[in-house]
């Protein structure tokens, strides 16, 4: 039965719904491979096809971080194989001053946006949503399928522009005019900004498409019985996620706007009183680059919650799972979601305190800005909490589970540092950023996403990954990048500045030689151990050991009840009925209760 | 609905339905409209806060004081074009609840002469734009250009013709493109699409863009033109 024949029988309202569409797939149709595996538009082939992009992009973002670290860690030495690899940017065995800053740039660029946002959230809304909701796909796969092309060409026209004769955009993944907006500023604001912005504008409408996809489905598409208190969190934060993501882009998308028409006709909306070496003193007069700073903060707040915000969801469900206990404030966690998602609106001119914002405007963003304390201190020791006296199960995702929390909170508190804006003036321009964001944001999220794919690669391939190479990768990455971002605390609290090209030049910061190679040799071993977890991964796919039960972890939620390698339409035959919440564990000495198991008649109804 | 006798309250949110009781289509429809209105929002902030941080800007009064075939040396018409064009874009949104209306009743005749209205009024107010630009375009204004001087006679930034071509083109896109959803609309409703699927909602949702681009013009009628 679908959502709306029990409508029907419901109310006697006729809604004449578009969802009917959706009955179709219930039946098994034939499909041929370029509608499965290309132009699919079962969610949880679109799920995947963001998770294998992602993958793709993580890989090669890694790998530029490995090669600006060498730099960082071993100015003095020369690597002649980097000439042959990449040519005229590694001239004599050094990377270039100009290829440092656009492999910084597309770094962030592409680990911000590409990773930990097309592939961690577009991963998983569009394979939980809809097992988790119990509906039969998105409330409209075509425009699901779209999201991810749309995703896929912004992929293709940014790896392109890594291949311009002038390189990739290097003026930092913040994209602040002039840098940005004068072709003639530096060779990287040439071709290869115009590739970004364009890869940019794809990937925005990408975003919306998916991000009006998952709202509806959350809202529209519950299955009987699944009342918004009865969502798994994942879901709950997925929604909020969705939320923030298409009242956020837009902002950007107008920023952007702005920007090509500073670029390639003549306006001046973000330029005045510049003097460009070779070129002049330029006629654009009366813009403001604040005003680019303005609108790209009011998407590059929220986007830090758009990435982290699942990752919680995630962590939420898979502890309270390998603890066995139902997550600790239910209430209170969607509460502190609900809070961050206001709050992040709230809150981005804490990026700008050293740009020349108004002092007194600046108290007002440090007050709003460490009020995101409150709901994340809640978050945190609800998690603990859910952890505490659990009957403990240490899968690979639980850990990886539990090292997001870890990680959450050492970068959560340098967080509290960095929204005083007194104490910002000296922290901003130094690696005390790096740090702090690194691993609150990056690091934190990059978990959350392997505890998901931990957890749910079982779903998706219906195989199980390997556990103790999965161990091996948590153990060592948990390590390796707190050994990568701890010391650069201590570097930025000396006043080591980011973004400089070779740190070696200032006495003050020769102390620091030995700390960065150590750094950078760590970096590299970290990223040689994600390529274990990407063998697991692709191994497991075909040679994993197999499932031989729905549900293996004994979880309570939905996915879990549609069968192991489930087709497009998800249940065979009618969608399950809902009747308890989404954290029946260790209840009346049931070890758990799914949610489509009716109260019992000595039963509390939760 | 009359003959089941109707004790339990519905729930709305419990989930097998829509808590608002609409098609999903409708609901993302309405998302998107939130989203667009962020970005029209970014636009309008951006423009407020160049021009309060600006000294001097051209006055309106003298820039938009022309029609067509107006004739040489008569007096400046402020602002008398300016409202007829807004006001041919509200009437187009009286045609346009007028088709949705028809819709509810599937009254298809009503529908198809109301859209063709609606579309006709769209291209009006293209028209009327086009005039208004290559207006402009021929006194010297353009992006980048501005041949306007400041109400107060100083030497103004080109941030005025700027932000008006960018923000009017932008909206002018929008009504561009609903005037294309109408036509798509058109079409549909000739090919008994929606007699077949026994409602008219596309047409609503539709009619939601519609209203909105329309709303949308208000403010940007009175950013440019009024203040």
């Amino acid at each position: 039965m679908s959502n709306e024949t029990i409508l029907q029988s419901t109310i006697g309202v006729t809604i004449p719904s578009e969802i009917d569409n959706h009955e179709e797939h219930v039946h098994h149709h034939h499909e041929s491979f370029i509608t499965k595996y290309v132009f699919s538009q079962d969610h949880k082939m679109i799920g995947k096809q963001f998770l294998i992009t992602g993958m793709f992009w993580a890989v090669l973002g890694g790998l530029m971080s490995v090669l600006f670290r060498l730099q960082l860690g071993y100015p003095d030495s020369t690597f002649p194989w980097l000439e042959d690899i990449i040519g005229k940017w590694g001239k004599g065995g050094h990377i270039s001053p100009e290829a440092y800053y656009a492999l910084v740039t597309t770094h962030g660029t592409v680990l911000v946006f590409f990773v930990l946002t097309a592939g961690l959230s577009g991963t998983f809304a569009n394979l939980l949503i809809p097992l988790q909701v119990g509906a039969r796909d998105m409330a409209s796969p075509f425009m699901n399928m779209l999201s991810y092309w749309f995703f896929f060409t912004a992929s293709v026209i940014m790896l392109s522009s890594v291949f311009v004769e002038t390189g990739p955009f290097s003026g930092g993944w913040t994209a602040y005019p002039p840098l940005s907006a004068l072709g003639s500023a530096s060779p990287g604001s040439k071709t290869g900004m115009d590739l970004w912005i364009i890869a940019m504008a794809l990937f925005v409408v990408s975003s919306l498409l998916g991000g009006l996809n998952y709202i509806v489905t959350i809202l529209n598409m519950r299955t009987k019985g699944m009342t918004m208190t009865r969502l798994p969190l994942t879901i709950w934060a997925l929604f909020f996620t969705a939320v923030l993501g298409v009242l956020s882009f837009p902002v950007l998308l107008s920023g952007f706007i702005l920007l090509i028409f500073d670029r390639n006709f003549g306006t001046s909306f973000y330029l005045s009183d510049i003097y460009v070496n070779g070129v002049g003193a330029l006629p654009n007069e009366g813009g403001s680059a604040i005003l680019f700073q303005h609108l790209f903060w009011f998407l590059g707040h929220p986007e830090v919650y758009i990435i982290l915000l699942p990752a919680m969801g995630m962590v939420s469900e898979i502890l309270s799972t390998n603890s066995r206990k139902p997550i600790f404030g239910y209430m209170a966690m969607v509460g502190s979601l609900f809070a961050i998602a206001i709050l992040a609106f709230l809150v981005w001119a804490h990026h700008m305190f050293v740009t020349g914002l108004n002092p007194f405007l600046g108290s007002i963003f440090v007050l709003l800005t460490l009020l995101i304390a409150v709901p994340s201190a809640i978050k945190v020791f609800n998690w603990l909490t859910t952890l505490w006296r659990g009957n403990i199960r240490f899968t690979p995702a639980m850990l990886f589970a539990i090292g997001f929390v870890s990680l959450f909170i050492s970068g959560g508190l340098t967080g509290i540092w960095l929204g005083n804006s007194a104490l910002d003036i000296h922290l901003h321009d130094t690696y005390f950023v790096i740090a702090h964001f690194h691993i609150v944001m990056g690091v934190a999220s990059m978990f959350g996403m392997f505890a998901g794919i931990y957890h749910w690669f079982p779903k998706m391939y219906g195989k199980y990954l390997n556990n103790n190479l999965g161990y091996i990768h948590f153990w060592l990455t948990m390590i390796g990048a707190y050994l990568i971002f701890w010391p650069m605390h201590y570097e930025g609290l000396a006043g080591m500045p980011r973004r400089y090209y070779d740190i070696g030049a200032w006495e003050s910061f020769k102390q620091f030689a030995d700390l960065n190679r150590f750094i950078s040799t760590v970096a590299m071993i970290v990223f040689a151990v994600q390529l274990l977890f990407l063998f697991n991964f692709f191994y497991s796919i075909f040679k994993g050991r197999k499932l031989t039960t729905k549900n293996p972890w004994n979880s309570t939620t939905l996915e879990w009840t549609t069968p192991i390698n489930p087709g497009h339409g998800n249940w065979v035959g009618e969608i399950p009925e809902v009747h308890r919440w989404a954290y029946d564990y260790g209840k009346d000495g049931h070890d758990f209760i799914q949610q489509t198991t009716p109260i019992g008649e000595d039963e509390s109804i939760h | 609905m009359a003959t089941t006798t109707a004790i339990t309250p519905v729930k709305y949110w419990s989930g097998g339905k829509s808590p608002f009781n609409v098609e999903y289509g409708k609901l993302m429809m309405w998302y998107f409209l939130m989203s667009d209105a962020f970005t029209f929002g970014a636009f309008l902030i951006a423009y407020g806060t160049t021009r309060f941080a600006t000294n001097g800007w051209p006055n309106p009064n003298e820039v938009f004081s022309s029609y067509p075939f107006k004739p040489e040396g008569s007096s400046p018409a402020p602002l008398i074009f300016v409202s007829i064009m807004t006001f041919i874009l509200i009437i187009s949104s009286v045609t346009m609840v007028l088709a949705v209306h028809a819709g509810h009743n599937m009254d298809k005749k009503g529908v198809v002469r109301n859209l063709i209205l609606t579309i006709l009024g769209g291209l009006a107010f293209l028209s009327c734009q086009a005039w208004e630009w290559t207006h402009l375009f021929h006194e010297g204004a353009w992006w980048g250009r501005n041949p306007f001087p400041n109400a107060d006679g100083t030497l103004s930034t080109t941030n005025f013709t700027n932000f008006f071509f960018t923000i009017t083109g932008f909206h002018g896109f929008h009504v561009f493109s609903g005037v294309v959803i109408n036509i798509v609309m058109l079409l549909m409703t000739l090919g008994n699409k929606f007699e077949q699927r026994g409602h008219y909602l596309m047409i609503e949702k539709a009619g939601l863009y519609w209203h909105f681009v329309d709303l949308v013009w208000v403010f940007v009628f009175t950013c440019f033109y009024l203040v």
